[in-house]
């Protein structure tokens, strides 16, 4: 079981805690649903669940509750710019296919 | 690829406008109606120039009805028809109020809930209430001088659906627009000013005059959720009562004491144990029939022994609720009091050494309840505005709908905010489909078969197209007290249909807990049972496409072409069967290479189908 962010994300992620004043980590998560099977999401952590299971990685704190861990475990958290657009981008093993507008994967 | 942004934890949306507002503690004991004025809430008086009014109702044979502590004094005169505490019997069944052992009442059995007959007909608890609420609100417009313009109610955080829309229906025959039905123990956190806290969990302990409930709250941005409760229904203050007046009645020899003179006891120990609250030894006199007077007095050292057993008893529902919420002690920011008979210093001094914390118990702990209500009615009534909005209330399982393979698709996810609205587009699997089965389905697993059904409904005229050419808008609504409602359109041609989810009973919040701790331990097989149930319906969908198509083209096909194809639709079926995704998938590639020519052939006949006869010019 392994959650790992890059170097590059690490800085952003604790810039934005920073900027928040609040928080302790990262969610991470998939809902099922979205044109081609699941979709991520990203949240700021104010208070870790009791299902949660946490990793580290460059100095973030990652929670991901173990029904989404299934889908994304082996993940690495990168941040990256293309063009203007600037955002993190999931790094899944798992993931087979993804839809055309990237917000939906399947494993 | 989009990328992602980090989102904040929750969501928000927008209030009601409204003004003159009420907060209502529809008590099983007691009731109350309190408002926010200049800034500050305030329980109101009643006409009788109290702050409580008694949950007493009775009928006369005329069909005029009382309120209030007249029928409560005269209870022992008609008690068949002075109906009391009817807040337990609040979407209650027959087999349910058979718990609370012999009742005064005649009970009449009737769909959903039990009746009770009365001189003045057949009364249901939700008429019995709905005479409480019409004297509050009479309390409340008269304080106000003016017409409310809602209302919000508390209830139990026990409470299920049946029980809460009991609450509502209540409301509504009284004449009263129900804001929100709020959690009593989330009124007290409220109250205590908690909601405006960063984080947190609380626990309320709510010891009334018959009832004893315990509740775990967690407080996440403004938001509470009830992680557990827990408590007894047959314990409250007036159990100390009776332990006082049991004790008087050994010491002074009254063994057969009749019905007035214990009821002259029960005032006098009640009258006792609020003088021992400031006071480490009171007395009384009481004046028993046949002219004799009585004079009784207790010490505080000695009531507490006394009663000790009973405040023992709240401590084993605190212990559980904390287990169930998977809480220790050290969890617990802050214990709010509630309830009357917390109050007894003993109580106060029990519940503080168990949790070693400060209590929170500055706030009258009989209008506790009654204030955070009239805070929150004040918020909602449009009287604040912007950042003090609050968000009190999450749907515990998330919301969603069966697809095709008996997979769930969620709609609103569990944790959201309500009230909450969301809709998703659908569409249909077979062609020339006209009808579409809408299940609603409640919980956390991948298999509709592992979720709680809550209703089902059909969409019908569906105008037949193309699979997967029908758009279908499926909108889930969820309002303030979690009453579910759910539509479904066709945006062709408009098709409607809908159904309000009104469940016949409520899941605990120890099913809720054991639900989505299923969801946990199975989020592997149901990972791979997802997977599988894709896998079927895409061979299924291909399988109908493939066969669908040569139907009507056959003439396009070679032999062998329709050999493989054929062959291929065979063997996809097969696998399906089968529990193995993989193979599943494969078969699905091999047919797809098998009908890539036929395909072909079929663009190309149906393009030059669209050109034949027309001109360059036309086409340009």
């Amino acid at each position: 079981m392994s959650i790992t962010l890059t170097e590059r994300a690490a800085t952003h992620v604790q810039n934005y805690l920073t900027k928040r004043g609040k928080g302790i980590g990262l969610r991470f998560g998939v809902r099922t649903t979205g044109c081609s099977g699941m979709a991520y999401k990203i949240e700021f952590v104010d208070a870790a669940s009791a299902e949660d299971q946490s990793f580290e990685s460059n100095g973030v704190k990652v929670f991901v509750d173990p029904k989404s861990l299934v889908y994304i475990d082996g993940t690495e958290l990168d941040f990256v710019r293309e063009g203007l657009n600037e955002g993190f981008k999931f790094n899944n093993p798992k993931e087979k296919d993804t839809c055309g507008c990237g917000e939906s994967f399947n494993v | 690829m989009a990328l992602l942004q980090i989102a904040e934890p929750g969501e928000s949306t927008a209030p009601h406008q409204h003004r003159l507002a009420v907060g209502i503690d529809l008590g099983t004991t007691n009731s109350l109606v309190a408002t926010v004025k200049s800034g500050v809430a305030e329980v109101l008086l009643n006409h009788d120039g109290n702050k409580l009014t008694p949950s007493v109702v009775r009928y006369f044979a005329d069909g005029r009805c009382e309120v209030g502590a007249k029928p409560k004094a005269e209870q022992a005169d008609d008690p068949a028809n002075t109906i009391v505490s009817v807040k337990r019997f609040m979407g209650r069944g027959m087999a349910d109020v058979a718990k609370y052992g012999t009742l005064p009442y005649k009970f009449v059995d009737a769909p959903g809930m039990v009746k009770i007959e009365t001189v003045a007909g057949v009364k249901s608890p939700v008429d019995v209430s709905a005479e409480i609420l019409k004297v509050l609100r009479v309390h409340g417009e008269d304080a106000l001088a003016g017409e409310l313009v809602g209302a919000v109610i508390t209830v139990p955080a026990y409470f299920d659906d049946a029980q809460r829309q009991a609450t509502k229906d209540a409301a509504r025959l009284a004449g009263i627009n129900v804001l929100r039905l709020l959690n009593e123990p989330t009124a007290a956190a409220i109250a205590y000013g908690l909601d405006n806290a960063s984080e947190g969990t609380f626990a309320v302990f709510d010891l009334g005059g018959g009832t004893f409930d315990i509740s775990i709250l967690r407080l996440t941005r403004g938001i509470f959720e009830v992680l557990a409760t827990n408590g007894d229904s047959a314990l409250g203050g007036d159990d100390f009562d009776q332990a006082i007046a049991a004790h008087w009645r050994r010491l002074h020899g009254l063994v057969g004491a009749d019905q007035k003179d214990m009821r002259r006891l029960l005032m006098a120990a009640r009258a006792v144990k609020e003088q021992l609250t400031t006071t480490e030894e009171a007395a009384t006199e009481i004046h028993l029939s046949y002219g004799q007077t009585l004079k009784v007095k207790l010490g505080r050292a000695e009531f507490h022994s006394l009663t000790s057993h009973l405040v023992d008893r709240t401590l084993l529902p605190v212990k559980k609720a904390l287990r169930d919420a998977k809480l220790g002690i050290d969890d617990i920011a802050g214990v709010v009091m509630v309830g009357g008979a917390t109050r007894m210093t003993h109580v106060q001094s029990a519940v503080n050494a168990f949790f070693a914390r400060p209590l929170l118990n500055n706030v009258d702990p009989d209008k506790v309840v009654a204030l955070g209500a009239a805070i929150q009615a004040n918020v909602l009534a449009g009287n604040k505005t912007g950042e003090d909005m609050l968000l009190l209330d999450v749907i515990p399982l998330s919301l969603g709908l069966e697809t095709m393979g008996g997979l769930v698709e969620k709609v609103i996810p569990r944790n959201s905010t309500i009230p909450v609205a969301r809709a998703q587009e659908f569409t249909t699997f077979k062609d020339g489909q006209t009808a579409m089965v809408i299940h609603v389905v409640q919980g956390e697993r991948e298999l509709v078969k592992d979720c709680r059904s809550l209703a089902r409904f059909t969409l019908r005229d569906i105008p037949p197209m193309v699979a997967g050419a029908a758009r279908i808008r499926v909108a889930f609504q969820v309002d303030a007290d979690g009453m579910v409602s759910v539509s479904a359109q066709e945006l062709v041609s408009g098709v409607m249909a809908q159904i309000d989810v009104k469940p016949s009973y409520g899941l605990t919040d120890a099913e809720i807990a054991s639900m989505l701790q299923a969801s946990f331990t199975h989020a592997g097989a149901d990972a791979e049972a997802r997977v599988l149930a894709e896998a079927r319906t895409d061979a299924s969908r291909l399988i109908e496409a493939a066969s669908a198509a040569m139907r009507i083209d056959p003439e396009l096909l070679t032999v062998d072409e329709s050999v493989a194809i054929t062959d291929g639709i065979l063997a996809l079926g097969r696998v399906s069967e089968a529990a193995d995704p993989r193979a599943i998938k494969a078969a699905i590639e091999r047919l797809s290479t098998a009908t890539e020519s036929f395909a072909a052939k079929r663009m190309d006949k149906s393009v030059s189908a669209a050109l034949t006869g027309k001109s360059l010019a036309e086409l340009r």
